[in-house]
């Protein structure tokens, strides 16, 4: 492992909500094509983590490179960092007037500039990829949760991203979707993608994740090897998580 | 082991489909709505009978004068509206000028038309004629002075003329102007925000009339004198920032109701503030306020004949006008000039109405 194969590094991140002080001290570095699953109670600071990489939320200390560039204030090309970091959200975030196959050309379109017809191919690549080629005339309205996600995981694909970041991507499924979302989660492991996860799938966790990462109250409890934290986690905090999750 | 298969559907019964099922669930369902639908009935047909009266048996409808409308029994007084009707579309326009007017309002036909039917084709050619020759040629056409054609003072238009000018263009200036300043309002930056709500608040605040006063009368004081500009081009200008307020907080009203999630996918896929806000917010946000947009243009379209207080005549005032002329002056004269101005009134404000409920319905993508 070189220091070249880094390709997220955070340092000392903090940051606060007003006088809440929401991530304490955070360090955490990622190589290129490793997999993270971040899990924790709910208030600890996981979805805030995840969303200080692609910049949505804005962090006061500390330092957070993507892909070689340092996010602080004086960053120009904000878009330019995101456009190369994927982001799933628990609620899809699908555009509801726009089509499938428009949800997923937008992007490559108006940030990449590519022709028309170009996008549209490499969508209908990616949806084929997500295994939902026949819906790409339809409206996210029309589709079912497991499937609105897999859109948003091609939209996401669409940009050939090098980082992908997950925020419950299956938390707000039913259960028969779960499963459908979570195959092309681990395909896309499979394939190599750098991928950050914030989910309570601990199946999904055991199968594909290089490290697991336990939060609470805005720290890092505990990090890692996926076996090790679940057989024989060193933390009484992450015990008693466990026990309740599993 | 037994196979479970799902039970087919059936028809459902005789008796709940079809008219007779549904004049007795709505109409007869019970004695006190049997009393309501006859009671309603009735009120229906005695008014019908006074309308086709008044409008039709007892009207007249050839003259030259207001002897024709002095019957003992004397319905509609058509023949004012036929002499006057020139009067009552181009106002004091010079007759032998009015081909230009008609010119322009059938270049608007032609332009708007296809503009509004979703599959027709050519439409970024179509919005380039809207935006940018139909106002030009509309300008050089309706004020001449240019290619030879003679100058037409604006105090001479009049009529439904004027009532479309004005109503054209503050719709066509108050949905760009009111998204900006909507935009501006929820803007992070604070000099723009506090000026967006300080004009939205201004004009929201205070009425038309005092708008239109104020250009018209107030605005010459603080220009330089010489400097002059046209009455009608003020009142344009009143009207248009006037409306563009009340679209602002229409708009925001829309702005509001997308959730963050939209704008955070935006944001996440590389797209930046502009083209998230035009690609993905706007879209959504306008759909969501059609009906209160088409409420603003229809608001404004009656309210344009406010511009009688500054001295033009719209279609109602010039209507109002004619009420004057004692060659007319008959008992039905008045009634039948406000019939027939509201009935214009009323044909534009209920087509948008009508082209709003149908846009609504061919936006919807099943949310
Ligand atoms: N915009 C905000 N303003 C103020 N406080 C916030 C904001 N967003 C989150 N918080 C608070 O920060 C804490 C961490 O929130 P975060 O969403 O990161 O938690 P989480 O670990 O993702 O939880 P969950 O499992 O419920 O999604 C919570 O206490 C939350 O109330
Ligand atoms: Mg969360």
């Amino acid at each position: 492992m070189t220091q070249n194969d880094e390709i997220i590094s955070i340092q000392n991140l903090n940051k606060w909500f007003g006088n809440f002080h929401v991530l304490r001290d955070i360090n955490l570095s990622v190589r290129s094509g490793e997999k993270i699953v971040i899990c924790g109670p709910s208030g600890s600071g996981k979805s805030t983590l995840i969303r200080c990489i692609n910049r949505l939320e804005v962090h006061q200390e500390g330092d957070i490179v993507v892909n070689g560039v340092r996010l602080d204030g004086s960053l120009k090309n904000l878009e330019d960092v995101r456009s190369e970091v994927g982001m799933l959200f628990q609620q899809f975030n699908l555009f509801p007037h726009m089509t499938v196959l428009e949800n997923c050309a937008l992007a490559p379109m108006w940030v990449r500039h590519m022709p028309r017809h170009e996008a549209e191919a490499l969508a209908h690549k990616f949806l084929e990829r997500v295994r939902i080629p026949h819906q790409a005339a339809k409206y996210p309205g029309q589709l079912s949760g497991g499937q609105q996600q897999r859109v948003a995981i091609a939209r996401a694909l669409c940009m050939n991203p090098r980082i992908m970041l997950f925020d419950e991507p299956t938390s707000a499924l039913d259960p028969e979707m779960i499963k459908e979302v979570l195959d092309v989660m681990v395909e896309l492991a499979h394939d190599g993608m750098t991928m950050i996860c914030v989910t309570h799938e601990m199946g999904f966790a055991r199968q594909v994740a290089d490290r697991v990462i336990f939060m609470d109250e805005g720290e890092i409890v505990e990090e890692n090897a996926p076996e090790a934290f679940f057989s024989n986690p060193r933390s009484d905090r992450t015990k008693l998580f466990l026990s309740q999750v599993l | 082991m037994a196979e479970w298969t799902p039970t087919p559907p059936r028809p459902a019964p005789a008796s709940s489909v079809g008219f007779s099922a549904w004049a007795r669930r709505n109409l007869f369902a019970t004695p006190g709505d049997v009393a309501f639908t006859v009671l309603g009935a009735a009120f229906i047909i005695w008014l019908g009978n006074v309308i086709i009266d008044w409008a039709f048996i007892n009207a007249s409808f050839a003259g030259d004068d207001r002897t024709a409308c002095l019957k003992p029994v004397q319905g509609a007084c058509w023949p004012f509206i036929d002499a006057k009707l020139g009067q009552f579309i181009y106002g004091r326009y010079p007759e032998a000028e009015t081909w230009r007017v008609n010119l322009v309002f059938l270049f608007g036909a032609v332009g708007l038309v296809p503009m509004l039917v979703p599959a027709a084709p050519f439409k970024s050619f179509n919005i380039a004629f809207l935006l940018g020759f139909y106002p030009v040629f509309t300008f050089v056409m309706l004020t001449g002075g240019l290619f030879g054609l003679a100058e037409v003072e604006t105090t001479d238009w009049g009529g439904l003329l004027v009532t479309l000018v004005v109503a054209v263009t503050g719709i066509a200036a108050s949905l760009p102007l009111g998204i900006m300043l909507a935009l501006g309002r929820r803007s992070k930056l604070p000099i723009i925000r506090y000026f967006c709500i300080g004009f939205i608040e201004v004009f929201r605040g205070v009425p038309l009339i005092t708008v239109l006063f104020m250009a018209s009368v107030m605005l010459p004081l603080f220009l330089p004198d010489g400097v002059n500009f046209d009455k009608l081009m003020r009142c344009l200008i009143g009207v248009a920032l006037f409306s563009s307020a009340y679209m602002a907080e229409v708009v925001r009203g829309g702005l509001q109701a997308i959730p963050k999630g939209q704008y955070e996918a935006g944001a996440a896929l590389g797209l930046g503030y502009w083209k998230t806000t035009r690609l993905i917010i706007l879209p959504q946000a306008l759909k969501l306020v059609i009906p209160g947009i088409v409420n603003t243009f229809i608001g404004l379209f009656k309210d344009t004949t406010l511009v009688l207080i500054v001295g033009l005549f719209d279609l109602l005032g010039i209507v109002q006008f004619h009420f004057t002329d004692a060659s007319w002056a008959t008992p039905e004269t008045h009634i039948t000039g406000y019939v027939f101005a509201g009935a214009v009134f009323w044909v534009f404000c209920f087509a948008m109405s009508r082209y709003s409920i149908f846009m609504e319905n061919r936006l919807s993508t099943g949310r």
